[in-house]
């Protein structure tokens, strides 16, 4: 028994073991921290493969994203940080006989199987090869990904956002008067501002009349997760 | 740890991430399992890579669109959630039940 197996399979425990303390652990930000270290388990065991890049790509990224993870885990948790049990699960006990089911039958699966013989060797430079192989022949996957990424990052911020401008101007974003907390003076003063007159005088009272959505006047701006202020109503 | 061990680490997680994403009721969490199921399948992608066609890099490629994968799920999954709960106060999947059959 060598080192490399030595290692992978204590890798390999480590891997799972920390997966299962995500759903047994009592606070969120905790299992944030048990999926890290399952991640970062398989990471390394791809360093015994010779995937040093991929390896090192999947530490490095799944450290900051499990880091990021943890502020929204944080956000969502439940319960004081894990000073109370937490254990919230529906149809616990199917979910366990499915899970373990797919497992006996993935396993069985991978040792059944008669899986091809290997087919050459590892070149020199793993890393290289994968460079030149997503710059030249599998320039598509590359492609593909950037679109994707730049569309997960669009709509992200578009999910995420409390009111963008159709919630200000309407649907066809031809309001007058945006809906603001405060009645929308600054919109409005820059509208006089284009036109050169005054319509901002023209209601006086425009800065004091709470709009019907946004409460008792100007207090709203930055207010966090109240229903009833969110759009779509 | 030939292919077969990297397979059993596989299923092993895949399973696990299976369990909490069916029994989960916090989304987060379950976006957690999602994870888990996404860390098995690129266990899988590296073993086969290296233990079937080491000569291409098509496994490699493969390992790349997976962890890529990974971390578009949790920035959508994670913008969902907050849209959800800014509409309707919900982070339980059985408050969310809309489109259930």
């Amino acid at each position: 028994m060598t080192l490399q197996v030595i290692a992978f399979w204590a890798l390999a425990v480590a891997s799972v073991a920390s997966g299962m303390a995500v759903f047994i652990v009592d606070s969120m930000a905790r299992a944030t921290f048990a999926l890290l270290a399952s991640l970062l388990s398989v990471g390394l065991a791809f360093l015994l493969i010779d995937l040093e890049y991929l390896g090192v790509l999947v530490i490095l990224m799944m450290v900051m994203e499990m880091l990021i993870m943890a502020v929204f885990m944080i956000m969502y948790m439940m319960n004081p940080a894990g000073l109370m049990p937490m254990k919230m699960v529906h149809n616990d006990r199917a979910a366990m006989v499915i899970a373990a089911g797919v497992f006996v039958l993935l396993a069985l699966g991978a040792f059944v199987t008669p899986w091809p013989r290997r087919r050459g060797r590892p070149p020199a430079d793993v890393t290289g090869a994968l460079g030149l192989s997503i710059m030249g022949p599998k320039m598509l996957v590359m492609m593909v990904i950037g679109v994707a990424i730049l569309a997960t990052m669009i709509s992200t911020v578009v999910l995420a956002t409390h009111r963008g401008r159709y919630d200000r101007y309407g649907d066809a974003l031809e309001a007058r008067r945006p809906v603001d907390p405060g009645g929308g003076r600054l919109a409005v003063r820059d509208d006089r501002d284009r036109h050169g007159e005054d319509r901002y005088g023209d209601h006086p009272g425009g800065a004091q009349q709470p709009h019907p959505d946004h409460g008792p006047g100007p207090s709203s701006p930055g207010h966090g997760h109240d229903p009833s202020h969110g759009h779509g109503h | 740890m030939g292919l077969h061990a990297f397979l059993l680490l596989a299923s092993a997680l895949f399973a696990i991430g299976l369990y909490g994403v069916l029994s989960q009721q916090s989304i987060v969490m379950l976006m957690m399992g999602l994870e888990l199921m996404i860390n098995g399948l690129i266990v899988a992608g590296g073993a086969f890579w290296y233990h079937v066609a080491p000569a291409d890099a098509d496994g490699q490629v493969l390992v790349l669109v997976a962890v890529t994968v990974m971390a578009l799920e949790m920035a959508m999954g994670f913008a969902v959630v907050t849209a959800i709960f800014r509409a309707r106060d919900v982070d339980m999947t059985d408050d969310a039940a809309d489109l259930k059959g």
